[in-house]
């Protein structure tokens, strides 16, 4: 187990180096600087500019300034859009709000997906297995940036129940819609890979041999059935985990929620190369971070994985 | 009479030499698929989608660029769907036909999902292939490396490609291709591992094959069937990427469009009560995403032979 977990970590670290090298990269690669505008600037003034953010020098040297900044200090940089404000503030501002939605819907996202999927499994066949299977199926082509403008028609514009946007330091009422129109895709693959994977683990001897020696059904589902066809469902949770947050995007465009995807639409409409690279790295360490947890989760219950 | 009479004994030898040799693993297949009454229908409902939008523009009134003058504007008043007017879908907010604009939509979400759904498994399969043909190291680092590539957001990487190298068609269905093989490189690894210790690919070693053409002549048809599950299932899922690009207004570029375009113009305008603009777009977007989930079901049922 622990050489696992060492393991794990060494393809994490390397992952997130790669991570930051692309984007680095893919950031200086592309035609004009952060600097370029319509009306040139003299050459001694974008020479100065270049030179206060260290431009001027050679991109191995730029790469590793900025990788010492991020590990030592956990220093983004500045914006190169806002010269008052660094991606550390910004990254400050939106991370929260992100952060509280998203812990929210995910947990809507296993909380309800699990226990429907495992219905639908118990009781095959009925009006709840179907209702279950529908609202999956259908869930699933009515992705988020669908969901959520009908929730605003719904409940703001014909029932005016809730506000239509806005965060207002995360009070309820504006975290109601976000947090339907994240989670439903995700709790409509949650409970279908619950589903499915509870079926098939009903469907094995052990079980059979549990009913027949007359334990009682609670028993054996909550011994017996349960962990098992949890397996998919863990092994799922870490691209789940990462279509929240990318969704998030949607969420703050549509809610004016204010989180981090807003700033990352907007950097990359005006081209605002630190504040992408500063985002893109915390949402693949949070996503990285994550898929080991997800993994290390997975090794600690299956008893029949070693590495 | 007798052009009848020829037919029929050609159905009778057809029906002969059938119940003679044995059904084949792809008419085994079809019947099965045909028995699934959900994935036919929505075979037919995407055929007939697709061939709307290759028909439909013959019957259109207006081009998807023109601006009716009339509806500019007051899209509310004068641009609701009418067969009178022309527009039958109604116009957007700029009087352009709506109908003209869901065909072109239409047709370039299909083609960005077909097409990038075939560099996906172009990529996906070779890769997967070689990787669990050579095993050893070289399938270990390989792996490692898809292993890292899944980790990273890749919503994002994609955004910042956009952005750095232009926003194009392109670019998007290149970036979308080259991001999405990893699921099924893994998928056909896994499948290969299973193949390579059959008889048929020992005896093709035994003779002095190569291994590159072992891979392409005798690994990857009998990888076939699974990868053509899981296109039909990777399709929708560009489809969904595509749009949800177009969507932030970083995919497809106007004067083109895509559903997810369309669907972001639509919800943009819901509270000048021009539903339609809504509406139709996203009926094909969710109508089709129906059905390529269903095609793909049906031909996981048909030809993968451990889900059934």
């Amino acid at each position: 187990m622990i050489n696992y977990i060492i393991k794990r970590i060494g393809i994490a670290i390397p992952t997130l180096l790669i991570l930051i090298a692309v984007s680095f990269y893919l950031m200086h690669a592309a035609p004009g600087g952060p600097f370029t505008s319509e009306r040139p600037l003299p050459p001694q003034v974008l020479a100065n500019i270049e030179a206060k953010y260290g431009l001027d020098q050679p991109i191995w040297r730029q790469m590793i300034n900025y990788l010492w900044g991020v590990i030592t200090q956990f220093d983004f940089g500045p914006s190169y859009k806002y010269h008052d404000r660094t991606v550390n503030e910004i990254i400050g501002h939106g991370f929260p709000i992100t952060l509280k939605y998203g812990f929210w819907s995910f947990i809507v996202a296993v909380g309800v997906g699990i226990p429907l999927g495992a219905i639908a499994a118990i009781r095959k066949n009925t009006w709840i297995d179907y209702l279950a299977v529908g609202i999956s199926i259908g869930a699933q082509v009515l992705p988020n940036f669908v969901m959520a403008p009908l929730l605003i028609i719904v409940f703001t514009l014909w029932l005016d129940w809730l506000p239509g946007g806005g965060w207002n330091g995360g009070a309820w009422q504006y975290l109601i819609m976000p947090i339907i129109a994240l989670s439903t895709s995700y709790m409509a693959s949650i409970a279908r890979i619950t589903r499915s994977s509870m079926l098939e683990v009903l469907n094995t001897n052990y079980i059979r041999t549990a009913k027949s020696k007359g334990l009682p059904t609670k028993v054996i589902f909550f011994r017996h059935v349960l962990k098992p066809s949890l397996l998919p469902v863990i092994s799922y949770l870490g691209p789940a985990f990462v279509g929240l947050i990318t969704g998030s995007v949607i969420i703050d465009i549509y809610f004016s929620t204010g989180g981090m995807g807003y700033f990352f639409v907007n950097a990359a409409f005006n081209r605002d190369y630190s504040v992408m690279m500063g985002i893109t790295i915390v949402v693949g360490s949070l996503t990285i971070l994550f898929s080991l947890i997800a993994d290390l989760l997975y090794a600690w219950i299956d008893p029949k994985i070693r590495y | 009479m007798i052009v009848a009479n020829k037919n029929k004994i050609k159905d009778m030898a057809d029906n002969l030499s059938e119940s003679g040799a044995g059904r084949s693993l792809w008419k085994d297949a079809r019947i099965r698929f045909m028995q699934n009454k959900a994935a036919t229908i929505s075979l037919f409902i995407l055929l007939a989608i697709v061939s709307f939008s290759f028909i439909g523009p013959y019957f259109a009134v207006w081009s998807y660029e023109q601006i009716d003058w009339n509806a500019m504007g007051s899209a509310a008043r004068v641009g609701m769907p009418s067969i009178e007017s022309g527009h039958f879908f109604g116009t957007d907010d700029l009087g352009r036909d709506l109908y003209s604009r869901v065909i072109q939509g239409t047709q370039i979400s299909l083609m960005v999902g077909v097409l990038g759904a075939s560099v996906a498994v172009i990529v996906g399969t070779l890769y997967g292939a070689t990787s669990g043909y050579l095993g050893g190291k070289t399938d270990q680092i390989m792996m490692r490396i898809v292993d890292i590539l899944m980790s990273i957001p890749y919503m994002f990487v994609l955004i910042l490609l956009l952005v750095v190298f232009g926003r194009s068609i392109g670019m998007l269905f290149i970036g979308i291709g080259l991001l999405s093989w990893l699921d099924m490189s893994r998928i056909v690894r896994g499948q290969t591992l299973n193949l390579k210790n059959m008889e048929f690919i020992e005896a093709a070693k035994v003779t002095g094959v190569s291994d590159f053409k072992i891979i392409t002549r005798h690994i990857v048809p009998n990888l076939l069937g699974i990868v053509a599950v899981y296109a039909t299932l990777l399709v929708p899922g560009i489809i969904l990427a595509e749009s949800f690009i177009s969507f932030l207004g970083l995919g497809v570029q106007e004067p083109s469009t895509s559903w997810g375009a369309l669907i972001k113009e639509g919800a943009g305008t819901i509270s000048y009560e021009t539903e339609w603009q809504l509406l139709f777009p996203l009926a094909f977007f969710v109508v089709s995403l129906f059905c390529f989930y269903f095609i793909g079901d049906g031909l996981r049922d048909a030809l993968d032979p451990k889900d059934r």
